[in-house]
Formats: C-alpha cells, structure tokens, sequence
C-alpha cells in the first residue's frame, strides 16, 4: 500500500497534476477567508467593468499631494488620449484637404495638433469619405481639445447659501497621492460581471460549488455503478440479466439528453447545487457498472477467490476482501473521470439554462451562462468568461493528467 | 480388503457445458467414478481435457450441469453456504499456479489464520495459534518467524507451494485435491512437494486426489488412475492395469510421451 502510494508520487504526471490541482483547492479554501465580502454581491452600478486598481476619486482629492516630476508622465497623458491610430486619422485628414505629406510629422504631437486645429472643419465634406468615418473625426476633435493644457484643474463646492461656487483647492498636473493614503482602493484584478459582481472572488465560490457539484456527481456514480458492476459481476445469473438490461437501457440514451429531461422536469425553484449533482450521478454510472461487472466477473473465478471460499468466507467478505481491492485503483481512476466530467456537465446544463438555480451560489455554469446572456464574448469582455474557461481546462487537465498518472502505475503493460 | 473400502467421493454422469448455443463447450462429458478412503487416485489428462472443470465440481466451486455427486456414499448437499463451510472442512484442495492463488493484499499469517479459524480455533490465545502456525511451517520446512508479516509473493514458486501445504495440514481435510501441484514450480522442488504431500497423507490420513498431465507420475504415486480425454473417462482401475496394460489409444499415446527416465518400466514390462 505504502509503496503503492510512493510509486504513483514518483509518477511526473501525477504529480503536475496533483500539483495543479491542490493549487486550485488551496485558492478556493484560503481565498474566502481572507476576501470575506459576499460573492454575489453587486458592487458595480454598470456591467463589464474592466480588471484593474479602482481609487475612490473624491478620497483621492482629500489625501496629501506629492509633487512628483516624472519625464514621461506628458507623453503618458497624451499617449492615453491620442492613440496612434487617432495620429494616423489626423494625417489622413491633412493630406485630404491638401497638405503634403512631408509636411506631416505624426510623431510631433504639437505640431501635429496645431496643424489638426487649424485645417479641421467638421462642416467640410471630404469626397469619398464615409458618414461613420465623418461622426469618428468629430468624436476626435472633441476629446483632443485640452490636451495640450499644461495648468491645472481648481475643485470648488457650491456654496448653500449663495449658490456660487467657491474654490477650496487645485490639482496641478504633477500632483500625486499615494494610493496607499487612499482610504478606498479596490482591487478587481478580474472586473465585474455583468451585474457588477468582483468576477474574481465569484469565480472562486464557483470554483468550489462546481467541484463540490463534481464530487457528489462523481461520488453518487461511483457509489452506483460500483454497486450494480459488483452484484452484477459476481452473483451472476438472473441479477445480472437485469441490472445488464438496465445498463443497456441507459447506454441507449444518451446520458446528456436525459439530463437535460430530469434537471428540466425537476423545475427551476428545486435546482440547488446538491440536487443538480445528484442528477448528473445519477445518469453516469453506466460505464463504471460495465466496467465494473467485467473486471469482477474476470476476478471471480480466480484461485485466490476460491482459496477464499474454501477457507469458509462469506459472500460479502470474499467481494470486500478479494474482489474490491483488486478494482479499487480502478474505482479511483473512475471516480476521478466522473468528477471532471460532472463539473464540465453541470457547465453544459447551465449554458442550456438549466443549472442550479441562479440566486443563491454560483457555479462556474451560471458565470459562462450570464457571460453568454449579456454578449461578453461578443463585446470583447473577456475577464467574464475567460478565466471561467481557464479554470475548467484547469481542473479537468489537473484530473485527467493524475489519472494518466494512475494508469501507468496501476498498468504496468503503460509503462515506457 | 476390499469389503473394506468405503466411499468418499463417487459420481454418476457428472457433467459441466460452459457457455450456450454455438459457443458450448462441454468440459467434463458424463463421467462416472468412485473414490475410496485412503487411496490415492490420479486423474490424468492432456491440457483442455477437463481434469479442472472436474475438480472445481468435486470441490462444490461450481455447480454441475448435469449428474450426482456423492459424498461418503450419500448425496452431497451443499445448498447452503453453511453447509458449504462443513462440506470444505472435509475437503481441500491445492492449486495449479500458487503465484494467482493468494490475495496479493493478505500476508501470511492470515492465509494461516484463516486455517485455525475454519477448524474452529478462531477464539484460541495468541500464542497457542502462533505455535500451531509454526508447527505447520516447520512441516514444510519454512521458518515461521521468517516468514509472518511477510506477503505469499515475496516467496519462491516452490515456497508458495509448499505454504500451500502447511494449510493442508492446519485444515486436516479428509480429501484433498491437488490440481497439478507441482506444474508451475521448478524441477528441484517437484519432489520435494510430493514427498511433503505423500508425508502429510500418512500424517493426518486423508485421500489425496491427484490431477495431473504426467502419466510417470500418476504411476509412480497413486493406487488408482483415471484417464481423461475430451472431458470424458476413457480408461480407468489400478495404476499397474491402467499403465502397463493399457487399453486405450489415448493412454497409449500419453505413454509415449512421458520422459525417457519413465521409459525403463515400459519397456521391462511390456
Ligand atoms: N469458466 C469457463 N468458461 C468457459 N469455458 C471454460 C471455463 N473453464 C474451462 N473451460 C473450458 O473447458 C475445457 C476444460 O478446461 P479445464 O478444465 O481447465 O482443462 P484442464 O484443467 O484439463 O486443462 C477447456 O476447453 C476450457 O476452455
Ligand atoms: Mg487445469
């Protein structure tokens, strides 16, 4: 048994994989304890915030100023707003009312902006050219206009009584806080979803929901299909008739399109998490029962099962003593395959709309589900489903590999 | 001496169809035999004849298709597990390959104390079973104290054998069948095995029941030979009549394979 346990740690790929995935249980267990906010929670008022360090501005302008005289920060602010792209529109336009090209230098920003100031025109009508592309020009010349501006900006609050405004402050342009000054700073390393939740401490809830969800799966498949291969396998005879004919019934069906009929028939409000995990148990323990059943059956008649007999054992001690450790490797590995395949079914079952009720917990379905809704791939917000996807590659990669793993140990004919 | 001989084990058309329809394969074909107490009988046989189908019968391992089997002269009945468990007390049997016939996950000393435990010794003191462990071991020549805690694959083929053995002789069967003891080991211990066998016989006086390929040494031990082709008995009575005066094409045929160091007897005699 040690030994055992030894050989399968010495195998490479089990242990990547081992590796991977007690990352991803580390993550989800430590995760939470430190980041306590509620995971559905909405913080966002709008949808598809980008990832990044969001700083409250209203502490910001409260905080001490440093004045601080970086050479690029210039070149950074303008950069920000006059993309290259935009450069090369402002020298599509000159050269359209007639300006040469070597006249043109894109890389001079001041210049260029003040050839752009005084050739514009958003009533002239560039032959050939677009209203799409016309609408772009006006957009662009408005976001250039102080761009150049070199003074700063006064806060004022309005007086009560009076109603004017009474400045209290400026902010020049190499004014800095020190963000760790900043009372309220947050970090949406993953931005929002499209309801304004932190995507990340969501991803890692469900993260653990859907493996919860893949265990149970896994573990109510197993425990079946176990079960029926071992009375199917070594009773024999009318049982196995029957549980053979039941397997087959199943195997017609394809477990998927059954799925899709109990999660649907079971209605929307009894969809938990636990409920949609015993489902998917309970229509994938065909393979392991057949796979099961033939490995008891090759076993039963084998001379240690006999010796057994013969030393006066009973039926139930000779399946648990002789039969079962002989399959329990191949039980791990199917139990393994059955969990990664129950979190990528529950995922299948919540695109379809037809996951674990969406209120309550989120499961890595649900997060692809509401990316799909609200057209995040569509719009290019990829830190909704993304590192979903990541995550489920992760962990069915991590599974899959321990199981290789498993194989070549338990296989010697595997092994290279 | 014969008014003596009592029955032990005897059957009428026992017969075994693996399979159904065109994949039947009729492993042992209505065979009739009778064994006495205190003989030692050989059944011999090509490999596919048979011999093991039949002796997983005789054990009650599987059930026969067709026939009776009767146990000290009255029909056995083995219906129910219980009465499975008095019926292997009286016999045993020894296998073909030691190396598929121990739980690779059971050390030693549980095959051993399984022993103690079905002839009723499961309750003795601890060192009251360690003694009689020991005592079997030093039958078959192997060290207790070397081998417990120890796995049945950490040994030798010959040693597993021999292991085999000192089950027997914890269990002190009535019947025992040895379904090729000595096949899988190597030449040195062949002996040595049946010397330990042929020992243990006049120790606890039980039949030994010897299913084997090698007419030589169906001769060399037993009182009566049956011979076995095709699942079915085509000769059968004393080793002398049955080996020196045989009948049948098929014994003779065996005959002739048998190893030179046999051929001395046949030639002296024929
Ligand atoms: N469990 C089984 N199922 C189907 N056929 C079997 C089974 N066991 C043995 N047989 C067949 O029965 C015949 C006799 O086998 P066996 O009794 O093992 O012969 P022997 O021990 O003399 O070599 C063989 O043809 C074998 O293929
Ligand atoms: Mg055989």
């Amino acid at each position: 048994m040690k030994h055992t346990l030894r050989q399968v740690f010495q195998s490479g790929k089990f242990l990547i994989g081992f590796s991977i995935f007690s990352f991803i249980l580390l993550v989800v267990i430590i995760y939470p304890r430190v980041i306590t906010d509620p995971p559905l929670q909405i913080i966002g008022q709008g949808t598809f915030f980008p990832p990044g360090l969001y700083v409250n501005v209203y502490d910001s302008l409260n905080t001490p100023y440093y004045t601080l005289n970086l050479p690029n920060a210039t070149r950074n602010r303008i950069a920000s707003k006059l993309s290259d792209e935009d450069r090369q529109a402002i020298k599509e336009w000159l050269t359209a009312v007639g300006i040469s090209e070597d006249q043109i230098d894109v890389e001079n920003t001041a210049q260029l902006l003040e050839q752009w100031a005084n050739n514009y025109d958003p009533t002239l009508r560039v032959p050939g050219m677009t209203n799409a592309r016309r609408n772009y020009f006006i957009r662009l010349n408005s976001s250039l206009s102080r761009l150049l501006a070199t003074e700063g900006v006064s806060i004022a609050v309005r007086n009560e009584e009076t109603g004017e405004l009474e400045e209290i402050g400026a902010v020049t342009q190499t004014d800095y806080v020190n963000a760790s000054q900043v009372p309220n700073v947050r970090l949406l390393l993953l931005g929002t979803d499209n309801f304004g939740r932190d995507v990340l401490t969501e991803l890692v809830v469900a993260t653990r929901v859907s493996l919860l969800i893949g265990i149970v799966a896994g573990l109510v498949a197993t425990s079946i299909g176990l079960a029926l291969g071992l009375l199917s396998g070594y009773v024999g005879g009318v049982v196995d008739d029957v549980i053979t004919f039941i397997t087959n019934l199943f195997i017609v069906i394809p477990s998927f399109v059954l799925l899709i009929l109990i999660s649907f028939s079971i209605g929307q409000n009894q969809r938990g998490p636990i409920t949609i995990a015993v489902v998917i148990g309970f229509t994938s323990w065909v393979w392991t029962t057949r796979a099961v059943r033939s490995q008891v059956i090759s076993l039963r008649n084998r001379d240690h099962v006999n010796l057994s007999k013969l030393s006066g054992y009973s039926i139930v001690h000779i399946i648990l003593k002789d039969i079962l450790p002989y399959i329990a490797s191949y039980v791990v590995m199917a139990l393994i395959l059955q969990i990664s395949s129950g979190i990528i079914a529950e995922a299948g079952l919540s695109i379809l709309g037809l996951g674990p009720r969406t209120t309550e917990v989120p499961t890595l379905g649900l997060m692809l589900y509401w990316a799909m809704i609200y057209q995040a791939h569509i719009f290019g917000k990829w830190w909704a489903y993304l590192p979903v996807l990541i995550t489920i590659a992760l962990i069915t990669f991590s599974m899959n590999l321990m199981n290789t793993g498993l194989d070549h140990v338990f296989n010697p004919a595997l092994r290279d | 001496m014969s008014d003596e001989k009592k029955l032990c084990l005897s059957g009428k058309g026992v017969t075994k169809v693996f399979g159904v329809g065109r994949r039947k394969t009729v492993a042992v074909d209505h065979v009739d035999f009778n064994f006495y107490e205190g003989e030692i009988i050989s059944i011999v046989g090509e490999s596919g004849s048979g011999k093991t189908t039949l002796a997983k019968m005789l054990l009650g391992l599987i059930n026969e298709t067709e026939g009776d089997i009767y146990f000290q002269g009255e029909k056995r009945d083995i219906g129910s597990h219980r009465k499975k468990k008095k019926y292997w007390k009286s016999i045993q049997a020894i296998f073909q390959d030691p190396f598929s016939a121990y739980n690779t996950f059971n050390k030693i000393d549980t095959v051993l104390l399984d022993c103690i435990r079905m002839r009723g010794g499961g309750r003795l003191p601890h060192e009251q079973k360690v003694a009689m462990m020991t005592e079997a071991c030093s039958f078959v020549n192997l060290k207790f104290a070397e081998l417990t805690n120890k796995y049945p694959f950490e040994l030798s083929g010959g040693q597993q054998q021999r292991l085999m053995i000192a089950r027997i002789f914890l269990l002190k069967p009535k019947i025992l069948l040895a379904d090729e003891p000595t096949s899988m080991i190597d030449a040195c211990s062949r002996a040595t095995i049946l010397d330990m066998l042929m020992q243990l016989r006049d120790e606890i006086g039980m039949t030994p029941i010897f299913i084997t390929h090698d007419i030589g040494l169906a001769y060399y031990v037993s009182d009566s030979v049956y011979i076995m082709e095709h699942g079915r008995f085509v000769e059968s009575g004393s080793a002398d009549e049955v080996i020196l005066r045989p009948k049948e094409p098929y014994t003779k045929r065996l005959l002739n394979d048998v190893p030179k160091i046999y051929e001395e007897w046949d030639l002296s005699t024929v």
